[in-house]
């Protein structure tokens, strides 16, 4: 009896790994369904392949969410070690906010179809891969935490490189845009979805920066 | 049985009720303390195994305590492990740190002076020189098992949530080893006075198990403990599982295990007679302090660490407590023999 119920609480921790493990999958579907979506309406605008990349990236998030549910309810119902659990849910809540902002910038896309011109392409499109990048490095040092915890430290580094040079590109991008000749409801659209974008990068950060103190509350 | 007879084991009985308040948080109060394991089950964990360490393993330290001084009389044990008892709840209030094996030394010694016994020195100086030995050992251990089970665990990187579920495996099984080595060496403390005048017989339950007079007083003494943990500890626990927890779950149970090794090592005959077998030097059996030996592990971590953090103080107070505790436990004892005898006409040593 013990033994079968030990082995069958080990089946559910695996069951559990696998969970994370593919919630984790998710957020990095999410970003490379995002940017595709993104550079298709960046070269054509609002077309068939934006809408099924939309599409794509809608049930990513609802699968993702799912995921995220189910592994809460199994931790509690495990009754994980109270202070690591704390962590563990806190940070996939967070991880999960960012396939919300993915989802809902692509929504906005959509719906407001910002006219960004020829010339701001480039950088908006640079935004978004490092912010995308910035989004899949916290995924590795979430990966990190659970598996290899001496190499959360780097992976997080590399957020906070990576959220920089999204600074770097989204600083001078709005300054670009209002020293131009549009007018001002279309410069306020525009910096609007600068923002948003960059907002990807800086909401990594800052989970990467819980997650660092995470980290250091694991360490033997 | 004599109503007396059970009014003067009630002594040992509520120096057993008052070591299970307190002791029991040693060995499971990080797991309780952090709700990784429910309180009902440590307690039941915990009460199975002190009380089988108690019976199985508890001659080896009461025989070092008979040593120190053989108490004659039922009412001279009675007024041994109540100055004990009454000791620990006085030094407890104060908030100083106090040990029940200290305490029932110096009340021992106190009836060894009323009586006119002698006193041991050879066995009064092993015993204090193991209270020093014991944190010393026990901060060794941990911190030699710490880097060893980190290197491990860095190697093996096995995935979080497995280390979670094995680390409450872990502290479980600890704790369930830390039960037995606290009953096996601390029932000397709580029964170890009575067994010159044991008021039980042999008792023979079917073929096999058959528990004599001795083992029946470790087997009441264990009940009494197991009470204590049952009605009292879980307060104990939350505290010292909420101090103890800033070390991370890993370290919490190296701390575990390095106490219950040490409180084993210093109760185990079988481990006694096969040192000797192979010719090394034995550890004298003693009865030692539980929360010294977790204080003692925590600082050995603390030094590996860096020693950043450690609060000196308490190991001052610790100090202070190897003298405070039994001058103070033999003077209780001296006043509660002089009542005793005097007020009450009780024969207190033959």
């Amino acid at each position: 009896m013990f033994f079968k119920n030990n082995s069958s609480l080990l089946g559910r921790t695996r069951k559990l790994e696998a969970q994370v493990d593919q919630f984790l999958d998710k957020v990095n579907q999410c970003g490379k369904a995002f940017s595709a979506a993104f550079q298709i309406y960046l070269e054509n605008g609002v077309v068939e392949d934006f809408d099924r990349y939309l599409g794509e990236v809608q049930t990513i998030e609802h699968e993702a969410d799912d995921l995220r549910r189910n592994i809460e309810l199994e931790l509690y119902r495990r009754t994980l070690i109270p202070d690591l659990r704390g962590d563990v849910l806190q940070l996939l809540e967070n991880i999960d906010d960012l396939t919300n902002i993915y989802k809902a910038d692509l929504f906005r896309i959509s719906v407001q179809q910002p006219d960004i011109l020829e010339e701001f392409r480039a950088d908006f499109l640079e935004l978004a891969r490092t912010a995308v990048a910035c989004v899949d490095s916290l995924v590795a040092a979430a990966r990190s935490f659970f598996t290899d915890i001496d190499a959360v430290r780097d992976n997080i580094r590399e957020v906070v490189r990576l959220e920089s040079d999204a600074d770097r590109i989204s600083s001078p991008l709005q300054r670009k845009i209002f020293s131009s000749d549009l007018d001002l409801a279309h410069k306020t659209n525009l910096r609007y979805f600068v923002e948003r974008i960059d907002e990807l990068a800086n909401q990594a950060e800052d989970v990467a920066d819980q997650l660092a103190i995470y980290a250091i509350k694991r360490r033997i | 049985m004599e109503l007396s007879i059970l009014v003067f084991l009630a002594g040992g009985l509520f120096l057993g009720w008052a070591l299970g308040a307190n002791d029991a948080a040693n060995v499971f109060g990080t797991a309780v303390g952090t709700r990784m394991i429910d309180f009902v089950t440590a307690a039941t964990v915990c009460s199975i195994f002190v009380i089988l360490g108690a019976v199985i393993s508890g001659a080896g330290t009461t025989e070092t305590l008979g040593k120190l001084g053989t108490i004659t009389a039922l009412p001279g044990a009675f007024s041994a492990a109540v100055s004990a008892a009454i000791t620990v709840y006085i030094m407890t209030h104060w908030g100083l740190p106090v040990s029940t094996s200290q305490a029932i030394v110096g009340a021992i010694v106190g009836w060894n002076l009323f009586s006119g016994s002698t006193t041991d020195m050879g066995t009064l100086a092993t015993i204090v020189s193991t209270w020093l030995f014991c944190p010393l050992l026990a901060g060794l251990l941990a911190a030699g098992l710490l880097p060893i089970i980190s290197w491990t665990l860095r190697k093996t990187k096995p995935h979080l949530l497995r280390l979670d579920q094995a680390t409450r495996w872990a502290l479980l099984l600890a704790g369930a080893f830390g039960a037995y080595s606290l009953g096996a060496n601390n029932i000397a403390n709580v029964m170890g006075v009575f067994v010159p005048t044991s008021p039980f017989g042999t008792i023979q339950w079917g073929t096999f198990l058959t528990l004599n007079s001795v083992q029946l007083l470790f087997l009441l003494g264990g009940v009494a403990i197991a009470v204590g943990v049952f009605t009292y500890s879980r307060r104990v626990m939350m505290t010292v599982g909420n101090d103890l927890f800033q070390l991370s779950p890993v370290a919490a149970w190296v701390v575990v295990i390095a106490h219950s090794v040490v409180l084993f090592v210093f109760a185990s005959k079988g481990l006694s007679s096969l040192l000797a077998g192979a010719n090394l030097p034995q550890l004298p059996l003693v009865p030692v302090s539980s929360s010294q030996a977790v204080v003692g592990a925590i600082l050995g971590i603390g030094l590996l660490k860096g020693g950043a953090g450690i609060r000196w103080r308490v190991l001052g107070g610790i100090g202070i407590g190897w003298v405070t505790t039994p001058v103070c436990a033999g003077l209780v004892c001296l006043v509660i023999l002089f009542v005793l005898k005097n007020v009450f006409g009780q024969t207190v040593y033959l």
